[in-house]
C-alpha cells in the first residue's frame, strides 16, 4: 500500500490525499490556517491526471453547496476551511446530512468566537458533534493528531462516507494543519468508472435512465408523521454508527491510575505530559479520541470503573469533558484543563494540572 | 377510466408530455409555473435529453418542482441552486443541468450565487420565475416587487426609501461576460407560450456549446399574493410588471441586443 | 535518541527552509520527524522559528517548550531561547549583531560567525546551510548521505544544480564553529 515516503504539511497531506484517493471534486475558499488545501490542489493540477475537478467557489456557502451538487450526482466530493469558514458551512451541512449526502469536509481550528485569531484552537467541538446547524443530526467526526492520519483519515472518511450515506467531518487544527511530519503516501486509487459510480451510489442524480425512476435528493418532507419516519432512520444509521465505527488509541492505559482524554493537538502534547509523569514514577495513561461522533462512551465507562481520575485536554474553554463525563458517569473525580483563544498549552503545564487537579 | 378510454387515439390533439411525471401540481390556479414546467418538460423531451437532465429547484412555490418532472433532480437550499449546479455541471459535464428558481431565491438571498456562477460562466441553463412577490411565504415583498405595490411586508406599498429600489437582476446579468444568452419571456397567453418554449429551447441547446450561462427570465403572475382574479392579475402584470420588466432578448450569442 | 530542536532568527535568514532540510534528510534515513513553525505569542517580535524534532521513537507533541538545542540567528531570538534550553543542552549563536553574549553556566555553548563568512564569500544565500553544518559537527544525527538526499527532496528541482553549493557550504560551517563554553 505504502509507495513513497515525504515530508509534509497537515493541510498538504489532506490535499494529496484527495487526489490519491480518487477524489471527484474540491470546492473550496480560502481561509487561514488551511489555504495550502487549495493552493495544493491548484499546483498539482489533478485535472490533468486523474481528472478531478478543483474550483474555487465565492464563498464557504456556495463552496458547501457545491459539495452539495456534485456529492449528490455520486461523485466524491470534498472541501476544507477554518472555523469562520465552518460556521457559514452549516446551512449546508444540516441539509447534506438531510438528504444523506456522502461527502468530506475538512476543519482547521481556529481560535474564536467571531473572527477570533488564525491560531490553533479546538473550540469548534459542540459545533462539529451537537449539531451546529438546526435538527436531529450527527456528522461522522474523526480527529487526526498527525500528519500520517491526516492524509489516511482521507481514505478512511470516503469508505465511511458511502457506507452510510453520511457526511464526514475530519476535524483538525492549525497546529496539525500547518505542521511537517513522515507521511507514506500510497498509490493511487482511480476515480470510480462510471459503472462503479451507479453501482456505489444507485440513488446518485446523474441522469435518469430508461427504465429507472427519477432519482430526487431533497431534505424536504412536509409531512410530519413521514418526516419522523426518516428521523428515526437518521437516529438508526447513528446508532449503528455507535455499534460498529468507534475509534480511539489507548496508551499506558491499563496499568494507570490516572489517565488524559484528548484527540488531536491536544493528545499529542498529553502524550508528552504522559512521557514526563511516567519519568516521575507516575502511573499516567492517555485515552486518545479518534472519533468524535461517534464517541467512545464504551471504553471510557471501562476506564472510569478502574482508574481514579481522568484529566480532559483540550484547547478549548472545557466541551469535550462534557461528554466524557457523561460516558464515566460521574463515577471518578474528572477535570479540564485547556488554553484558547489560539494558545497552545505546554507538555508541562499539562503535567502541572493533572498533578493539581486530579492527583492533589 | 383512463383519459385514453374516452379520448380516441384519431381525435387527440393534445396530451401531456412524459417528461413531466403523474403528480398533481400544488400551484394555484391561474399561476404561471405549471406552464413554465410543461414547456421545459417538452424542450427536454423534443431534444431527447430526458436520461441526461438534472434539474435542482429552490426554496419557494416550486421547491417540490422535482415531484413533476420526471427527470433527475435535486432540491438546493435558499439561493443556492446556481452553485449546486456548478458542480453538477463540472462534475457531468455531458449532462444538462438547469436550475428553476424564483425572485426570492435567485435575486435576493442566492445573489452571490447567481452572480458568481453567470461570472465564471457555468454552462448551464438557468430559469427565473418573476412575479414580484414571495409566493410560498405568503406575499411578502420580493427584491422584484414593483414601487407602490403592496405585500404583506410592505402593507402600504412599496416605499424607494424604505425598501430600495425593484430589482432588475436579468439587466445586470446579462452585462456579466460569462452570459451567453439572457432573455425575458412570459407564459400569460398562448403567443408567448410558444416564445418562452423557444427561448428554454435556445438556452437547453446552449449548453452543448460550452459558453456559458443561458438564463431566461419568466415574468409571471401570482394572482393569489397579489389578491386578484388570474385574468385580473393577468392584466395587471401587462400593465404594471411589463413596463418595469418588458419581454424580449437581452442578449443574443453573447451580444446585448437591448439596452 | 530524540533531538528537539528550535532554530530561530529573523524572516529572510532561512530559518524554515534549514529546519525543513534537516527534518527532510531525517525522513530519508527513516527518522521520525515534526517540523513547526512559530505559532502564538512565539511569532510576535519580528522573529521566525521552526521547532525540529528528530527521532528514533514516535514523537509526542510538536509542541514543546524546552530544547536539547537552540540555534539563534539575532539577538531577540538568543533573549528569548536561551532560557529555553534544557540543562546540560546545546547553544549555537551566531555573534553578528549581538551585543549580550549568553550568561547561562548550565548548557553547552557555542557560536559560528556564519553571517560575517558568508558575506566575505558572496554565498549569503546558503548561509543558513553554514550554520546547519556547524549544527551537524556537534550532534551528526542525521548522516551526510541522507544530508543529500534531504537537499534533492527540499529543494526544487530547478534548483538541484545548487546542492553542491549547499554542501560545500554545511563542510564549511563544520569548520568555522567553535566553543565559548563547554559542560
Amino acid at each position: 500500500m505504502a509507495k513513497e515516503l515525504k515530508l509534509m504539511k497537515g493541510n498538504e497531506a489532506i490535499a494529496h490525499a484527495m487526489i490519491a484517493s480518487g477524489t471527484d471534486g474540491y470546492f473550496g475558499y480560502p481561509i487561514t490556517p488551511q489555504s495550502e488545501v487549495m493552493e495544493t490542489l491548484m499546483a498539482e493540477k489533478p485535472w490533468e491526471t486523474t481528472g478531478m475537478v478543483v474550483l474555487q467557489a465565492e464563498s464557504e456557502l456556495a463552496s458547501i453547496n457545491m459539495v452539495y451538487g456534485g456529492a449528490a450526482t455520486g461523485k466524491k466530493v470534498a472541501t476544507s476551511s477554518s472555523s469562520p469558514g465552518i460556521s457559514l458551512m452549516q446551512e449546508g451541512l444540516t441539509y447534506l446530512a438531510g438528504a444523506e449526502i456522502p461527502c468530506v469536509i475538512m476543519n482547521a481550528m481556529r481560535g474564536g468566537p467571531g473572527l477570533g485569531t488564525i491560531q490553533p484552537a479546538q473550540s469548534d467541538y459542540f459545533q462539529s458533534v451537537k449539531g451546529g446547524g438546526h435538527g436531529d443530526y450527527q456528522l461522522y467526526t474523526i480527529a487526526p493528531s498527525s500528519v500520517q492520519e491526516m492524509y489516511d483519515f482521507v481514505f478512511d472518511a470516503w469508505d465511511i462516507a458511502f457506507k452510510y450515506r453520511n457526511p464526514v467531518l475530519i476535524l483538525t487544527d492549525g497546529a496539525i494543519g500547518q505542521c511537517m511530519e513522515k507521511c507514506y503516501v500510497r498509490e493511487f486509487v482511480p476515480r470510480w468508472t462510471e459503472e462503479e459510480r451507479r453501482k456505489n451510489a444507485p440513488w446518485g442524480t446523474w441522469g435518469k435512465p430508461a427504465g429507472r425512476g427519477h432519482n430526487i435528493i431533497t431534505s424536504l418532507e412536509l409531512d410530519s408523521a413521514r418526516q419522523e419516519v426518516f428521523n428515526e432512520k437518521l437516529q438508526r444509521k447513528y446508532r449503528e454508527m455507535e455499534e460498529k465505527e468507534v475509534r480511539f488509541e489507548a496508551l499506558n492505559c491499563e496499568d494507570a491510575d490516572y489517565i488524559f482524554v484528548a484527540y488531536g493537538t491536544s493528545a499529542r502534547i498529553a502524550m508528552k505530559s504522559m512521557e514526563l509523569a511516567r519519568a516521575k514514577g507516575l502511573k499516567v495513561g492517555l485515552l486518545r479520541l479518534i472519533t468524535l461522533f461517534p464517541f467512545p462512551k464504551k471504553e471510557i465507562a471501562r476506564l472510569a470503573a478502574k482508574v481514579k481520575g481522568m484529566l480532559c485536554v483540550e484547547m478549548s474553554a472545557g466541551q469535550m469533558i462534557e461528554d466524557v463525563k457523561l460516558a464515566a458517569e460521574c463515577k471518578i473525580p474528572i477535570e479540564h484543563y485547556g488554553r484558547f483563544g489560539g494558545i497552545i498549552p505546554t507538555p508541562e503545564e499539562v503535567l502541572e494540572a493533572m498533578e493539581n487537579k486530579i492527583i492533589k | 377510466m383512463a383519459n385514453l378510454d374516452i379520448v380516441k387515439p384519431e381525435n387527440l390533439v393534445y396530451t401531456k408530455t412524459k417528461v413531466l411525471t403523474d403528480a398533481t401540481m400544488h400551484y394555484c390556479p391561474g399561476c404561471g409555473h405549471g406552464t413554465a414546467h410543461r414547456i421545459i418538460a417538452e424542450v427536454i423531451d423534443e431534444l431527447g435529453i430526458q436520461d441526461k437532465t438534472i434539474g435542482v429547484s429552490p426554496v419557494g412555490c416550486s421547491v417540490m418542482a422535482y415531484n413533476y418532472f420526471d427527470v433527475d433532480f435535486q432540491e438546493a437550499a435558499h439561493g443556492r441552486a446556481p452553485a449546486v449546479a456548478t458542480a453538477i455541471k463540472r462534475l457531468n459535464p455531458d449532462c444538462y443541468v438547469f436550475t428553476y428558481q424564483g425572485d426570492g431565491d435567485l435575486a435576493a438571498i442566492g445573489t452571490a450565487e447567481t452572480i458568481h456562477a453567470c461570472n465564471r460562466g457555468e454552462n448551464i441553463t438557468m430559469v427565473f420565475i418573476n412575479n414580484g412577490i414571495y409566493g410560498m411565504t405568503g406575499g411578502q415583498m420580493a427584491p422584484t416587487t414593483l414601487l407602490g405595490m403592496k405585500t404583506a411586508t410592505t402593507p402600504y406599498g412599496r416605499d424607494q426609501k424604505l425598501n430600495g429600489w425593484p430589482f432588475q437582476v436579468t439587466e445586470l446579468l446579462a452585462e456579466l461576460p460569462g452570459t451567453y444568452y439572457v432573455t425575458r419571456q412570459s407564459v400569460h397567453t398562448p403567443a408567448n407560450v410558444r416564445k418562452a418554449k423557444a427561448a428554454l429551447k435556445k438556452a437547453f441547446e446552449n449548453q452543448k456549446l460550452e459558453k456559458g450561462v443561458s438564463f431566461v427570465e419568466i415574468v409571471s403572475s401570482c394572482n393569489s399574493g397579489w389578491k386578484m382574479t388570474p385574468v385580473q392579475a393577468n392584466k395587471w402584470m401587462e400593465e404594471n410588471m411589463f413596463p418595469k420588466y418588458p419581454l424580449g432578448d437581452i442578449k443574443v450569442d453573447g451580444e446585448i441586443v437591448k439596452k | 535518541m530524540t533531538e528537539e530542536i528550535i532554530i530561530a532568527g529573523f524572516g529572510g535568514q532561512g530559518v524554515l527552509s534549514m529546519g525543513k532540510i534537516l527534518a527532510y534528510s531525517g525522513v530519508m534515513e527513516d527518522k521520525e520527524v515534526c517540523w513547526m513553525p512559530s505559532y502564538g505569542p512565539e511569532q510576535r517580535g519580528g522573529t521566525a522559528n521552526v521547532t525540529v524534532i528528530v527521532s528514533d521513537e514516535r514523537i509526542c507533541s510538536p509542541i514543546i517548550s524546552k530544547y536539547d538545542t537552540a540555534i539563534v540567528l539575532n539577538q531577540q531570538s538568543l533573549d528569548k531561547f536561551e532560557k529555553s534550553v534544557k540543562p546540560g543542552g546545546l547553544l549555537i549563536y551566531d555573534p553578528n549583531g549581538i551585543t549580550h553574549a549568553p550568561t547561562r553556566k548550565d548548557i553547552n555553548i557555542y557560536k559560528i560567525a556564519a553571517t560575517q563568512k558568508a558575506q566575505e564569500m558572496g554565498i549569503s544565500k546558503v548561509f543558513n546551510m553554514v550554520v546547519l553544518g556547524g549544527f551537524l559537527k556537534l550532534k551528526p544525527i542525521v548522516g551526510s548521505e541522507f544530508i543529500h538526499k534531504g537537499l534533492e527532496k527540499s529543494l526544487p528541482a530547478r534548483h538541484h544544480n545548487l546542492i553542491p553549493q549547499n554542501e560545500e557550504a554545511i563542510e564549511l560551517g563544520k569548520g568555522l564553529i567553535e566553543a565559548v563554553q563547554v559542560l
